[in-house]
């Protein structure tokens, strides 16, 4: 996808949300959540599991009706129906045994809704060539989606999502599956992507290390709860402190970031999975 | 063997098969062999019914097929449905079995519609059988690639605006007529193994969507076929040689998945052993969870 017919305005805000608040099953899952997405930018939505991400996607897509709030798609409510957002879900469940190639996978998302069987067209399969290209998938192609590895069906999906020319590409817990090298891949792919077609892209992740030198901003979730900017205005522990409601601590070790809570805390099984100890030291 | 009835026999077979495969590569595709058991059973019930109070079988069946696709479309509408699936299955082998009970007189007819009656049908049944089928290629053809997209990734369909549940009830309308056309000719048991054994042993041969369609609605002909030749010379019912070709083709299938990963992995072996572990390293020392 050398070309891109939209060219986007860097900057230009695309998703914005509003005081948004949820209540499914007579429990509150978010509360005032207010955040913005930028063409060309990159967004974490940090938080452990069970703080809300996934709730939040929902919301975007129109998947849930927020109880309270707005959810604005380029300074417009938001229609159900909707080619311009790209998702690409935590875990899809794939049978290995479907007889489907990547490139069938990619070509579903150019047209996958429409009513027929497609006619074997070259401007068709020159365009999935190109976005198996912008992805670096031409090497499994042609492979079983079934037998790809992890990082291979992640960039395989990110094209499925990425053809179809969305604006905003939502991402949940990419790097969830990956190996460092894949996850690496995986996250310098959709920084390129971001820049290159200025889309807007948010990623959630348990673990905002990974993401730290490609991210614009962050969204940082607790309990249903959220914080937005610039990652140094957020991740810091005065913000974040009120935003779990208890003291925490925000350690910086080598480029990584280590948010601990303090010692005497209740809360701490929460916070555990939001840290990481051991650097990665790769370099 | 060409001659006379046999030839409704062998137009209505091919018919069946031909349609069988298609549908039936969409219901392995979807996880819902189970469905295309239940739904023909429930045909199987109504038809039984509709020939006690003396209306015509087709329609009881056809009645008896839709209630039953549509009610484990709605009952099961979140998420996986395999026990409101068992519980339609269930509910309708009862109903057939009270209906068999009070009508003994009819229990050839029943064996038919069990096992089919592939060489005795009549050329009412010929026309019947073909304007169904023509409606259930059609409706896969329309809906081919939204059923291949909500199949395959849900969740991504449904992000983008298709909305899978409706889908999910065109495609269990479309087992319900597929069943309605099939079972009186084919019969309920082995419409099941003509929907399950061609799709399930032709995705074991191509890693392509439509080939894998071709190939599924090629070996069902081929099992129909030679289950009739078969059937006609040996006088054993066909029943028996479809069931017993379809588990052929899939453990083939399985054979040759099976025999083209070891060829595969005596390849790859040398390339691939230097990599391994060092990412196993990697990917446990310095990713460690802390305690
Ligand atoms: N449909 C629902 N009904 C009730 N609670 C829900 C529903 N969906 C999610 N939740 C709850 O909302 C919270 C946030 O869930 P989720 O957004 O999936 O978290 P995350 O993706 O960050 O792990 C969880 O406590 C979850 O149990
Ligand atoms: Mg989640």
């Amino acid at each position: 996808m050398t070309d891109t017919s939209r060219p986007g305005v860097r900057d230009e805000e695309i998703l914005s949300l509003e005081g948004v608040s949820l209540w499914l099953s007579g429990r509150e899952i978010l509360h005032d959540v207010a955040f913005s997405l930028r063409a060309g930018e990159l967004t974490g939505l940090i938080g452990s599991n069970g703080a809300g991400k996934t709730t939040i996607f929902r919301v975007i897509l129109g998947l849930e009706t927020p109880s309270a709030g707005k959810v604005l798609f380029a300074g417009h409510p938001r229609q159900r129906r909707s080619k311009s957002i790209g998702y690409v879900p935590q875990s899809i469940g794939l049978d290995p045994d479907v007889p489907l190639r990547a490139r069938d996978l990619v070509a579903l998302g150019l047209d996958g809704d429409r009513f027929g069987i497609p006619l074997p067209s070259r401007s068709r399969r020159q365009l999935v060539d190109e976005v198996l290209e912008a992805v670096d998938a031409q090497g499994f192609a042609d492979a079983r989606v079934g037998k790809l590895s992890g990082g291979e069906l992640q960039r395989t999906l990110i094209a499925h999502a990425l053809i179809a020319k969305p604006r905003l590409l939502l991402l949940d817990e990419p790097l969830a599956s990956l190996d460092i090298r894949s996850e690496q891949e995986v996250v310098g792919l959709l920084a390129k992507i971001a820049k290159a077609h200025a889309i807007a892209v948010l990623i959630s992740a348990h673990e905002m290390n990974p993401l730290l030198p490609v991210m614009d901003r962050v969204v940082y979730v607790a309990s249903g709860r959220a914080a937005s900017g610039p990652t140094e205005e957020v991740v810091r522990e005065d913000v974040l402190s009120a935003l779990y409601g208890h003291h925490v601590d925000v350690l910086h070790v080598h480029d990584r970031i280590l948010v601990v809570a303090g010692k005497d805390e209740t809360h701490h099984t929460e916070l555990e999975r939001t840290r990481t100890v051991v650097p990665r030291g790769l370099g | 063997m060409f001659s006379g009835f046999m030839v409704n026999a062998w137009i209505v077979a091919t018919m069946v098969a031909v349609v069988a495969g298609i549908i039936g590569f969409f219901t392995v595709l979807r996880g819902s062999a189970f469905v295309a058991h239940a739904v023909p059973q429930a045909g199987f019930a109504g038809a039984a019914g509709a020939s006690l109070i003396g209306v015509s079988t087709l329609a009881g069946l056809g009645t008896f097929a839709a209630i039953s696709a549509l009610s484990i479309g709605f009952l099961g509408k979140r998420g996986r449905h395999d026990a409101v699936t068992a519980l339609t299955l269930v509910f309708m082998l009862g109903l057939g079995a009270l209906f068999l009970s009070w009508s003994e007189e009819y229990a050839s007819a029943i064996y038919a519609l069990l096992f089919g009656e592939v060489l005795g049908v009549s050329s009412n049944q010929v026309l019947a059988t073909a304007a169904l089928g023509v409606v259930c290629i059609a409706a896969v053809v329309i809906l081919y690639r939204p059923l291949l997209l909500t199949s395959v990734v849900p969740e991504m369909a449904e992000a983008r605006g298709v909305r899978t549940h409706r889908m999910e009830l065109c495609f269990l309308v479309v087992v319900a007529l597929v069943t309605t056309m099939s079972v009186p000719v084919v019969g309920a048991l082995l419409m099941f193994s003509l929907m399950v054994g061609a799709p399930g042993a032709a995705r074991s041969f191509t890693d392509k969507p439509l080939s894998a369609l071709s190939l599924s609605v090629g070996i069902s002909v081929a099992i129909v076929w030679t289950a009739i030749a078969a059937s006609y010379e040996t006088d054993w019912p066909v029943g028996f040689f479809v069931g017993v070709l379809g588990a052929v083709f899939f453990i083939a299938g399985r054979g040759w998945v099976a025999w083209r990963r070891s060829a595969a992995g005596r390849v790859d072996s040398t390339g691939h052993l230097a990599t391994g572990p060092m990412q196993l390293a990697t990917a446990t020392g310095m990713n460690g969870e802390p305690t």
